[in-house]
This record gives C-alpha cells, sequence and structure tokens, in this order.
C-alpha cells in the first residue's frame, strides 16, 4: 500500500516586484505517494519551477509562500525553521536541476561530493562515506567508479554529470525526489539513458517522485500521474492513461496538438498552434486562466474562475465545458487537403564534399613538438537540393551540422569542397561572394535573443536587406517592411519596438522576415525553434510551412529535433561526428532499414502517444572528441549493432535500399531490414497497453 | 538607411527607458550624491573666475599663511593668496586635464579595441601584446619616468594620461567587441553584404558605447588620482598653476603653521574622487544592469 | 600544466625585455646632454666630450641598450651620476625598506579586503554591502597623499599615537622601522583594501548565484560549510589574480606615500633620482620595479593554475 509522501494543498506562491506582488502560483494542490513519479507539465513562464521551490522552501528573497499547507509525512514543513530545514534537504527530500554542468561544484572532487551528503545526513564515518560514494556510482552504472570518483566536474560529460547528481539524489535514500527537467539539457540519446536509469532506480526505491518537464514525451515514458500547468494554474491532473487518453482540458489538447509526430509530415497535418500567449501574472483574466486562448470558451468560462473537479478515479479538471470535450473527438491536428507532388524542380544548391577543419586554439609552435592537432568538425558532408524542397539535417549536439550551414552560407571559410548555387560555383567566403548570391541565399539562427541588434528597431532588420539587396528607395522599404510584418503575423506597430520588447517567439518572426525580405531561394534555419515553447514551436513551424508554399523558397532545415525534422522536411539526412550516415525521401528514413544510429535516435525520441511501443535500443559511452575520431566506422565506438572487427577497421560503403535512400554500414540492407522487423513505432502496444 | 525606420519612430521610447533606470536609481543614494558633486564641480568649473573672490594669482604678502575667516573663507596660504579662489581655479585645471587625458585615452582606446577585436588575428595578437606591455608598467611610474623625459607640463602630463590609460580602454572594448562579434546579428549583417564601416559603426558601436560611458567614467576617476598625484610629486602641472595635487605638495611645508592650505585643497580632491566614483558606479548599475560585475 | 607554465614564463620575458626597451629609450629623450648635467653649465667642451667617451654616450642607441641590458642582467647596474657610487647596493638597501613597508600593507589589506568583500557579497544590497561599497569605493579613488595627510592629522598630531614623519635611516632593521612603518603601510592599505574588497565582493556574489551553490545549499549541508567549501573555493580563486594586478597599484602607492612620509625606500629614491636627474638610478629602480611585478603576476598566474583543477589536471 503506497503511503502519501507529499501532502501540498493550496499554494499560492507570490513575488514582490516592482508593479507590486504577483501571485505566480495560485491555488495549486499536489499529492505524491511512494513510489509514484508525478510528472508536472508546463511551458516556460507556467510556474513550475517557482513550485518546486516553495516545496522546498528555497524561493529567491523576493518570493514568499501566501498560503496553503505544506507536509512531507507527518511533518508539516511550514512549522520548520531554516535550519531544520536543512536537515530535510538532501536528507528527507533531494533536488536534480536542469543543467548538469552548472550543479556540480567546479573545484570540488566528484567523490567528495556525493560522500559530503551522507557524512551529513547519515552520519558516516569518512570511510563509509567513501564506500557509500562507491555504491552510489556504481548504481547510476559509471563503469568505472573509482576513477569517476577522483574527477572533476569538467572531465565528465553532461550525460555523466547527470548521473552523478542522480547519485547524490538517491544517496540518503530520499522521501521526495524532485527532478527539475533533468534532460532537457541533453542530447536526446543520452536522454534515454538517464530516462531508463531514473525508471530503473525508482523501482527499487519507493521514492516518491515529482517530475518536472515541459516535455509530453517524456512524461509518457517515464511517469504514473501527470499535472498539467498553465499560468500559475493545474488544468488537468490524472494518470497517464487518463490524460493522455481523455485530455480533458483544452490545453492539454492544444500542447498534444503542438508536438509533431514522427508518422506523417507536413504534407498530411498542419499542427494546431494555440494561439495567443502564456497571460503575464499581472494581467491574469478575471475567469478561466485558459480563456482568452481557448476554442470552446464560452461567456461563462470568462467570468468566474472554474475549481478542479474530478471526473472518474482521480481524474481531475478545470475546464467547464469538459464534456463538450469528450464529443470534440481525438482530431488534434487538421488534416490538410492531399498535397500535390511537386515533381522534382531544379537544382537549387549542390555542395560537394564539405570538409571544415579547426585548428585547436592555443598552440604555440614554439613550445608544442606534437603535429598540429585539428577538429574535424565536417569531414566530407555533401547534399543536394531542389527548388521549393526542403532538406532536413539531423544530429545530436557537436555532430557537425551548424559548422556545415555555416560553410554554406559562408560565414566559416570551408576546408575543402564545392558549393554551388543554381549552377555557379561560389567561393568559400561571404565577403567574396556576389550580391546576387547573397540575396539568394539567407539564414535564420538558432538564438532569437543574439539574432537582433538590441539597439536597433525591429523594422530596421528588415529594411537593411531590401536597401541593400533590393535596391528598393525609401517608401518602397516601408511598404515591403509592412508587408513582411503582416506575412509573419507581426501587428504593424512592432516595427518599431526594439528586441527588448519582443518575446522569444516574436524576435524569431522577425528574423524570419528579415531572412525572407531578400527573396531568397535558399533558406537556411539552423534550429531556429528550438529554445521555444512547444506552442511557439508549433506556430513558426505552420508559418514557414505556409511561406514555402506561396514562395517557392528551399529551406536547409537544421534541428536535433527528430520529430520537427520529419515534420518539416520532404528529404532528411542523418550526421554523426561529421559525416552523413542515411539520407533519403522523409518516409524511407524512418521506416527499416535504417542506420544503426538512425534507429538508436528514433528509439531514444520520446513519443506523447501511449500507443506507440518504442524498442529500447540505446547507445553505450558518449560521443568520442572530433579531434581524435575513432578508426574505421566512426561510429563503432557506440553501435549497437557492431559486427567486429571490420568496423573497426574499414570506413563502411555506402548503400542503396530503396529510392535514392542511402545507408552507409557494414551490415547489408536486407540484413538490417531483417534485424529491424517492422521498425521501432508499432501502434497498439505502447504502454496503454500494459 | 537606418533613417527608414527612425523617421518614423515614435520618439518617447526611448526617453522613458531612460527615466525607468533614473527611477532606479534612488535605491542607490550613493550614485544620487555622485551625480550631485560631480555637477557641482562642472558648474564651479565652468564658472570659475566669476565665482572666484580674488585673483588666483594675487599675493598679499603680509597677510600670509591666515587663517579662514570672512574675507578668506579658507585662509591664505604662504604668499598670501586666497586659498578659496585657488580652489575654485584650480578646478578647471583638475577637471581639464584630467579629462582631456580621459578622452584621449577613451578615443584611442575606443579605436584600438574596435579594430583589434573586430579584425582579430595576427593585427590583433599584436596590438594586445604591445597593450600588455604597457601595462606590465606600474601607471604612476611609467608617468613619472615619461614626465621626467618629456619635461612635466600641462600638455605632456594629458598625454601621458591619455597613454597610459589606453591599454586599459582598449582591452575593455575589445572583450565587449569579441562578445559582440558571436552574435549572430552581425553574421546577418555579414550575410546581406554590409561593408565593414557598417557593421562596426552602426551594428557594433551602439553596442559598445554604454561599456564605453562607464569604463570613461571609472577612467576619469582615475585620471583625477593620477593628476593630482603627480601634482603633488611636483611632476604634474607647475606653479603658480592652483592644481590641487600641486597645493597640497607645497602646502606641507607649511603644514604645522597652517594647516588649513594643506587641508582644503585635499578635501577638494578627496570630494570630486569620491563623486567621480560613485558616479561611475551609478553609470554602471544604470547602463549595464546585470552585466559584467566589475572590471 | 607545464605547457601552461613554460608559456607564462614566455610571456613574462618577452614582456620585460620590451619592457626594458620602453624605459631605456624614454630616459633616452631626455632633453639636454647627459654629461653636461652632470658637469654642469660652465664645463669645456673638452670635458664634456671626455665624460661622453667615458659614459659611452657616444655609440649608437641600441649598442647602449645592449650594454646596459647586460650590465644589468650581469649584476652590474652603473654608477650613479651624483654620488658616482654603484647604483645596486643604493637600490637593493632602499628595495629592502619597501619591502617591508609593502609586506607589512599586504598583510593588513589582503584578509581585511576579502573578509569585507565576502561580508558585502553574503549582505547584498543590505546595509553592510552599501556601508562596505561605499566606503572601498571613497579608498580605491582615494591618493595616498590625501589620506596620509588626513591620517598624519588625525593620528600622529591630533592623538599622537604614532610618528607623523617617517624618515628614519635606510639602514634600520624591521624591528627598529616598525613604529615608523605602521602609518604608511595603513595608508598604502586604503587604496588596495578597497580594490580587493570590491573585486572579492563581485566574484562571491557571482558565485554565490551558481546553479552548484544552490545545489550544496539543497543538499542541506551546513551553512558553513557550503561557504567555505563550496563558494569560497570558488570565489577567492581570482582573488589571487587581483592581489597580483593590485600590486601595481601598491608600487605605485609606495611612490606617493614614501614621498608624504619621507620614508627611505624605492619610491622615495626614484623621485629623488628624477630631481636629480640621475638616470642610472631611474633607470635601475624603475627595472626593478617592473620585475617585481611581472613576477608577481606570474606567481599569481601559477598559483592559480595550483589552485584550479581545471587547470592542474586537464581534460
Amino acid at each position: 500500500m503506497p503511503k502519501k509522501v507529499l501532502d501540498a494543498r493550496n499554494i499560492t506562491v507570490t513575488y514582490k516586484t516592482e508593479k507590486g506582488p504577483l501571485d505566480t502560483v495560485r491555488d495549486v494542490s499536489l499529492k505524491i505517494c511512494s513510489g509514484e513519479i508525478y510528472g508536472l507539465v508546463g511551458e516556460s513562464g507556467s510556474g513550475k519551477s517557482t513550485l518546486a521551490r516553495a516545496i522546498v522552501r528555497y524561493l529567491p528573497e523576493n518570493g514568499y509562500l501566501k498560503s496553503g499547507e505544506l507536509e512531507l509525512g507527518d511533518t508539516n514543513l511550514l512549522s520548520l525553521t531554516k535550519a531544520e530545514m536543512r536537515r530535510v534537504w538532501g536528507g528527507r527530500i533531494t533536488m536534480v536541476h536542469q543543467d548538469p554542468n552548472a550543479a556540480i561544484n567546479p573545484s570540488v572532487m566528484i567523490g567528495e561530493q556525493i560522500a559530503e551528503v551522507v557524512r551529513t545526513h547519515l552520519h558516516l564515518s569518512k570511510q563509509e562515506a567513501k564506500d557509500k560514494a562507491l555504491e552510489m556510482l556504481t548504481k547510476v552504472r559509471m563503469a568505472d567508479p573509482e576513477e569517476v570518483a577522483r574527477r572533476y566536474a569538467h572531465q565528465l560529460s553532461g550525460g555523466m554529470l547527470q548521473r552523478v547528481l542522480i547519485a547524490i539524489a538517491m544517496a540518503t535514500n530520499p522521501e521526495l525526489l524532485i527532478l527539475d527537467e533533468p534532460t532537457t539539457a541533453l542530447d536526446v540519446t543520452t536522454e534515454a539513458v538517464i530516462l531508463d536509469l531514473i525508471g530503473d532506480l525508482m523501482r527499487e526505491y519507493d521514492t516518491a517522485v515529482l517530475y518536472i518537464t515541459h516535455n509530453l514525451g517524456v512524461v509518457a515514458r517515464v511517469c504514473n500521474r501527470v499535472g498539467v500547468l498553465y499560468a500559475g494554474e493545474i488544468m488537468e491532473e490524472g494518470s497517464i492513461g487518463q490524460v493522455f487518453k481523455n485530455k480533458l482540458h483544452p490545453y492539454t489538447r492544444g500542447l498534444l496538438g503542438c508536438v509533431p509526430r514522427v508518422d506523417v509530415n507536413k504534407k498530411d497535418i498542419s499542427l494546431k498552434a494555440i494561439p495567443g500567449f502564456i497571460p503575464r501574472p499581472d494581467q491574469l483574466p478575471p475567469g478561466c486562466v485558459f480563456a482568452p486562448r481557448c476554442e470552446l470558451v464560452e461567456e461563462a468560462c470568462r467570468e468566474a474562475r472554474p475549481a478542479l473537479k474530478d471526473i472518474e478515479n482521480g481524474h481531475l479538471t478545470a475546464c467547464r465545458r469538459y464534456e463538450a470535450l469528450k464529443g470534440y473527438g481525438d482530431v488534434i491536428a487538421d488534416t490538410r487537403e492531399a498535397h500535390e507532388e511537386a515533381g522534382y524542380g531544379e537544382l537549387v544548391l549542390e555542395a560537394r564534399n564539405i570538409k571544415k577543419y579547426f585548428p585547436v586554439p592555443g598552440g604555440m609552435a614554439l613550445f608544442s613538438k606534437s603535429k598540429k592537432q585539428e577538429v574535424k568538425a565536417v569531414d566530407d558532408i555533401s547534399v543536394r537540393m531542389r527548388h521549393s524542397f526542403t532538406m532536413g539535417i539531423v544530429g545530436e549536439s557537436g555532430c557537425g551540422k551548424t559548422t556545415f550551414a555555416r560553410c554554406i552560407m559562408g560565414l566559416e571559410e570551408a576546408t575543402s569542397g564545392e558549393i554551388e548555387l543554381e549552377g555557379e560555383l561560389l567561393p568559400y567566403s561571404v565577403a567574396k561572394r556576389t550580391r546576387d548570391t547573397l540575396r539568394k541565399m539567407q539564414m535564420v539562427f538558432q538564438n532569437p535573443d543574439a539574432s537582433l541588434n538590441p539597439q536597433h528597431p525591429a523594422g530596421e532588420a528588415v529594411a537593411r536587406p531590401l536597401v541593400l539587396l533590393r535596391n528598393l528607395n525609401k517608401n518602397a522599404v516601408q511598404e515591403r517592411v509592412k508587408e513582411l510584418f503582416e506575412a509573419v503575423n507581426l501587428p504593424e506597430d512592432y516595427i518599431y519596438r526594439l528586441p527588448h520588447e519582443l518575446s522569444g517567439g516574436e524576435k524569431q518572426r522577425v528574423a524570419i522576415a528579415r531572412a525572407f525580405a531578400a527573396d531568397p531561394t535558399l533558406m537556411i534555419c539552423d534550429e531556429p525553434i528550438s529554445s521555444l515553447d512547444v506552442s511557439v514551436q508549433a506556430a513558426l513551424m505552420n508559418l514557414l510551412v505556409d511561406l514555402q508554399e506561396s514562395k517557392g523558397t528551399s529551406y536547409l532545415f537544421i534541428s536535433h529535433d527528430l520529430a520537427a525534422v520529419r515534420h518539416l522536411s520532404d528529404w532528411i539526412a542523418v550526421v554523426y561526428l561529421g559525416r552523413l550516415w542515411e539520407i533519403g525521401s522523409a518516409e524511407d528514413v524512418f521506416v527499416p532499414p535504417y542506420h544503426p544510429y538512425t534507429e538508436a535516435l528514433l528509439s531514444a525520441l520520446p513519443i506523447p502517444d501511449l500507443d506507440v511501443k518504442q524498442e529500447s535500443i540505446r547507445l553505450k559511452g558518449s560521443v568520442p572528441s572530433a579531434m581524435n575520431i575513432p578508426s574505421g566506422c566512426r561510429f563503432h565506438t557506440r553501435c549497437p549493432r557492431k559486427i567486429g572487427e571490420i568496423c573497426e577497421k574499414e570506413e563502411p560503403p555506402w548503400q542503396d535500399t530503396g529510392y535514392y535512400h542511402q545507408i552507409c554500414c557494414h551490415i547489408p540492407a536486407a540484413e538490417l531490414q531483417a534485424l529491424q522487423g517492422e521498425g521501432l513505432l508499432k501502434k497498439g502496444e505502447g504502454r496503454a497497453a500494459q | 538607411m537606418s533613417e527608414t525606420i527612425k523617421a518614423i519612430k515614435p520618439k518617447e521610447k526611448k526617453r522613458s527607458r531612460f527615466v525607468s533606470s533614473f527611477k532606479r536609481l534612488r535605491r542607490y543614494p550613493t550614485t544620487l550624491i555622485g551625480f550631485t558633486i560631480v555637477f557641482i564641480f562642472l558648474i564651479i568649473a565652468l564658472f570659475g573666475p566669476l565665482l572666484a573672490p580674488y585673483a588666483y594669482t594675487a599675493q598679499n604678502l603680509p597677510n600670509k599663511l591666515q587663517p579662514p575667516s570672512e574675507e578668506h573663507i579658507f585662509g591664505t596660504d604662504q604668499f598670501g593668496r586666497d586659498v578659496y579662489s585657488r580652489i575654485i581655479v584650480g578646478s578647471r585645471d583638475v577637471l581639464s586635464v584630467a579629462g582631456s587625458g580621459t578622452a584621449l585615452a577613451v578615443f584611442f582606446g575606443m579605436l584600438l579595441g574596435l579594430f583589434s577585436g573586430y579584425r582579430g588575428g595576427l593585427f590583433d595578437e599584436l596590438i594586445m601584446r604591445a597593450m600588455d606591455v604597457i601595462l606590465s608598467i606600474p601607471p604612476l611610474l611609467l608617468a613619472m619616468v615619461i614626465l621626467f623625459s618629456l619635461g612635466p607640463s600641462r600638455v605632456n602630463v594629458i598625454i601621458v594620461v591619455g597613454f597610459l590609460y589606453i591599454p586599459m580602454v582598449a582591452r575593455v572594448v575589445r572583450s565587449v567587441v569579441l562578445d559582440l562579434k558571436t552574435r549572430q546579428f552581425i553574421e546577418a549583417a555579414r550575410l546581406r553584404g554590409e561593408s565593414s564601416f557598417y557593421i562596426l559603426y552602426k551594428e557594433i558601436l551602439p553596442n559598445v558605447l554604454p561599456h564605453l560611458a562607464v569604463e570613461a567614467s571609472m577612467r576619469f576617476s582615475y585620471s583625477i588620482f593620477l593628476v593630482a598625484s603627480l601634482g603633488f610629486l611636483g611632476l604634474g602641472v607647475q606653479p603658480p598653476s592652483p592644481d590641487w595635487g600641486l597645493m597640497v605638495g607645497e602646502a606641507r611645508t607649511w603644514f604645522h603653521q597652517a594647516r588649513w592650505v594643506l587641508f582644503f585643497p585635499a578635501g577638494a580632491i578627496a570630494l570630486l574622487v569620491v563623486g567621480v566614483g560613485f558616479m561611475s558606479d551609478g553609470l554602471r548599475r544604470m547602463l549595464l544592469p546585470g552585466g559584467v560585475s566589475d572590471a | 600544466m607545464t605547457y601552461f607554465l613554460l608559456r607564462r614564463i614566455g610571456f613574462i620575458l618577452i614582456t620585460l625585455i620590451l619592457a626594458s626597451i620602453i624605459i631605456f629609450s624614454i630616459t633616452q629623450l631626455l632633453p639636454g646632454d647627459v654629461a653636461r648635467v652632470i658637469l654642469g653649465q660652465f664645463a669645456t667642451e673638452r670635458a664634456i666630450e671626455n665624460l661622453r667617451e667615458e659614459l659611452g654616450l657616444n655609440r649608437p642607441l641600441h649598442v647602449q641598450y645592449l650594454h646596459w641590458a647586460g650590465g644589468f642582467v650581469r649584476g652590474d647596474w652603473g654608477n650613479s651620476l651624483i654620488s658616482r657610487t654603484p647604483v645596486r647596493p643604493i637600490v637593493m638597501q632602499r628595495l629592502g625598506n619597501s619591502a617591508m613597508l609593502a609586506g607589512l600593507a599586504l598583510l593588513i589589506y589582503v584578509p581585511l579586503g576579502i573578509i569585507l568583500g565576502v561580508i558585502a557579497a553574503l549582505k547584498k544590497d543590505k546595509l553592510p554591502d552599501q556601508l562596505i561599497t561605499g566606503v572601498s569605493m571613497a579608498f580605491v579613488g582615494l591618493p595616498e597623499f590625501v589620506t596620509g595627510l588626513l591620517l598624519i592629522t588625525f593620528l600622529a598630531i591630533g592623538l599622537e599615537w604614532f610618528p607623523a614623519n617617517s624618515s628614519i635611516n635606510p639602514d634600520s632593521t624591521f624591528r627598529q622601522a616598525f613604529p615608523y612603518l605602521i602609518l604608511p603601510a595603513i595608508t598604502v592599505s586604503l587604496t588596495g583594501l578597497g580594490y580587493i574588497a570590491r573585486m572579492t565582493r563581485s566574484g562571491t556574489i557571482d558565485v554565490l548565484k551558481t546553479d552548484y551553490i544552490r545545489a550544496a545549499d539543497l543538499k542541506g549541508l551546513p551553512a558553513s560549510q557550503v561557504l567555505f567549501k563550496h563558494v569560497l573555493r570558488n570565489s577567492l580563486l581570482p582573488t589571487v589574480t587581483v592581489v597580483a594586478m593590485g600590486i601595481g597599484w601598491l608600487l605605485g602607492g609606495l611612490i606617493v606615500t614614501e614621498a608624504v612620509y619621507g620614508y627611505p625606500g624605492l619610491g622615495r629614491l626614484i623621485v629623488y633620482s628624477i630631481q636629480r636627474q640621475d638616470l642610472p638610478l631611474l633607470q635601475a629602480c624603475s627595472m626593478i620595479i617592473v620585475a617585481i611585478y611581472s613576477i608577481s603576476n606570474l606567481a599569481a598566474d601559477i598559483t592559480y593554475g595550483l589552485l584550479n583543477p581545471r587547470i592542474r589536471v586537464g581534460n
């Protein structure tokens, strides 16, 4: 019989600000039992981290718990003094944070950082604490615990550090573990390993877990119960079966509709973005907080705030009209009309054998006798792109995909290779390219905050390319800027706003308008949506699709997000350690036979659909350094399907496995097909069926 | 051009930004004090001779070393000159010498920092190593050695101050430029074929200015320090100039008979230096909120 | 680490050579003829020509530089133009005196500055912080002759606690000199104190904001352990460099302070050599100061490297 561990009732958290006190979390109740993993989902600004900090009573100085009750087991946490809370922290409640690189002290050895907790809370002797640290490192599956214990943070990879943090958190066998976006900063294959680890550990301990995340796929994979937080209030709560199956709140439906799916793409559906924004805590609507963005809104919704209602067996919703939702069907994305196959247009871009080697910095020839070291960021990548066509390049961080894009654009000078735009060979450096070339190629960058000059009004960014590359006069520029702002769905007065007055999604819209101002034939999108919330992502993806249809621009879309790439791309290239491993149409790449690396990526992808079953195929270790690339097949050090010595010694051959679908692997395609069967994504056998 | 957008841009936005940052200041009383002190000294320097009751060179030997009185509120010095008048007129010396020196340093430091940071490569390496060499000699010592050769004069002091502080300004500007260079709005400008001049002048410089303003105010405070110290050692502005440092240096001889001759100029230096320090700290809070915490 | 060390030492050597060229060439700019300066207005052309020959002033500049620099490295620092005796013993004796003063000042202001800086950081934006930052900001900007004269007025003349004048016999031992050292040491300290306090404060505030301090708090470690083991270990690391950079100011401060108190140190010797236009003496003093400054920076770099695991153990 699981016992109740955390009982938080009617929590309201207030921040003192220049505008007066703001309630960022309002009247939220949470109950978590032992052995249960409770997923708290919300977009940025929903108050999920604030809630977590309130639960551990570690709010910033201007924040305080205005009302509510907080119990851990039989202890009333609110009655404890600060010193007593310190005994709870790290002993009874532990926490793991988002960025593992920042959460570990850089100048204290790893082993000591585990040992100090058990010395403090379990009162172990020095030697006992040391042993305990090694035991915990073994538990989180560190290959060489003694070695790791003697290391410092900078010597470990992000995935390893996150395991260390989990080891620290579990060392005292806490009653409650709070995981605050523990895998957000990690690559998808590493994330999968960590999620497996969390799942396995929780079967062993009967700790109650509060898992905070923005990723519904992660919730679907590891949690038992889920609460959906919006603007500081719980919208829906229930077991994952209840919430994912029935979705009795329009916001839950909206969130799920924003996530691109891996079985269909832009030709079949358009994503259903939620209109509008999360209201700021100082501008809350009087009624239901979601009302201004809700499709089902009625007059009554705007008048009074609906209470959470228990529909059945602990499935709660804050929607007054949940009955109507039941009849609303399961359609969470708009089906598009049959899209006409565009056929093959002219060749726009052809990049052949692009290489980019960086010299290792800091070398002074006078003192280093060893031969020059190089980082081989991009090592022989070729792609071809046609008119009105999207090529998706997918790969994990550090694989060279961004460097490749920058070489194409001329922001980095390629070491070797050929770049042809519409049949014309381009110089490597952007400075040597003609105006006409510049006009034809534009780029949207990853970080919206850095992509606009903070001192210039937004319209300026869009106006400059018009002046320089289109030779328009003053009036024409103004007209065109207005049109472009309209095209990216920004109101006209945004033209005069400074970047700090815009949200991340709005800045990215300006960046898209800037890229389109030149009327390019090729646009490179370097992770343009990664730093944004899912609902904003969906809107931007729809915008990109619409603009492509009306203008016929080709996109080179670079992302680590498999689902987004799948949704937007006609053609997909998979990159690992500076080289391509698989290339083909989006439909082909995502069904077997696929390259073992593609297989691992697909298997790792958290999918917010309980009906999908994924084989568990995990990669060992971490990505080798691009300075010391493994011999033979450079994926062999981590490949789950390695067949033997040949993988270590010989570079694998390219195999044609269908309509221009190519895989670079030693395993014959037919054999891969046999090994991989029907593929990883099987409907109807997922967690819901268990 | 930027005018296309600015022409139709509502004006009040920028002012409200400044007002709001000024409001934030009220929480820091020291900043307000700093601005007030500097403002008052500027007024004094501007209208100096009008405010001074006597000419600063007017000697009155029978009346020498008089304690503060109604005629001479700060007393008189060893030549019977009115200390109060000398301090008032001297504020011009201090502010103009330190100010011009700072301006020199800021201007050349900014140029070096901008080009060095933007160009990078060997040019950058050479410039920065040269700056390191200058910085490897303690500033006061270098100033003394240079003035020893050039001979002490107002112009030489300005040149020395300017020269000494170029490396510091160049370093700060360069580090800001290096940071800005990696931002994508600079890359977007390159992708649309902007000239290097445009990128430096229109994209980078406006973002460097807040840092430059803070750095300039700090340099100003150090310049006053340096000019006063040189004056005290007799290597700065020469007599009969009413340079405050020089006044203190000269007055040491009469310290036991007439403390006020020494006390008032020293107090003036202290007040001005503290004021400029507080002001520069306030500028940092106003212009670089959440930015670099110290330099 | 070895590579790091070699690189630093290489840089320092190059810097020293360049700095010596600067000092040598600047002092050569001196208007007028050194020989005439020594022999005075009424010397004959012949006497001056002889002296020029004797001093090697007729050789090309770079030969003169190499001769001077070579001599300097070998320990032959030339003769004083005024006293006609070797420069080295004078400089070394005064250097010892200045070292006593500087050492005492460092002992006062480094620990005190660190403590004040940490307190200010822990009480950020509250009264103790406002007081400490306000006062330290004032001290940083105040020239030593201002603070020095104020201290003399109140502590030496007013309260008669300390002697107002420190012009002691240059041969004094530390024990003899100690009472005369206190006021000058406090004077030099005030500037450095403000500087160290400010830098420590900002460094500590940066560390306090990090995720790993939040994590250490939430591990439930005792507050003192969080402070000493997790905060200070990281925040005081840059202070090593800060102290070394402050040495430059300290050396400048010594020149003024020694002038205020009449203390027979290196700073006073420099002022004297400038007043008397004693070129070899000025060059020797300047080079010694530059060398000390460079070496203290090198020492700081090495200490920083030893304390910082990122450099010590590499990747």
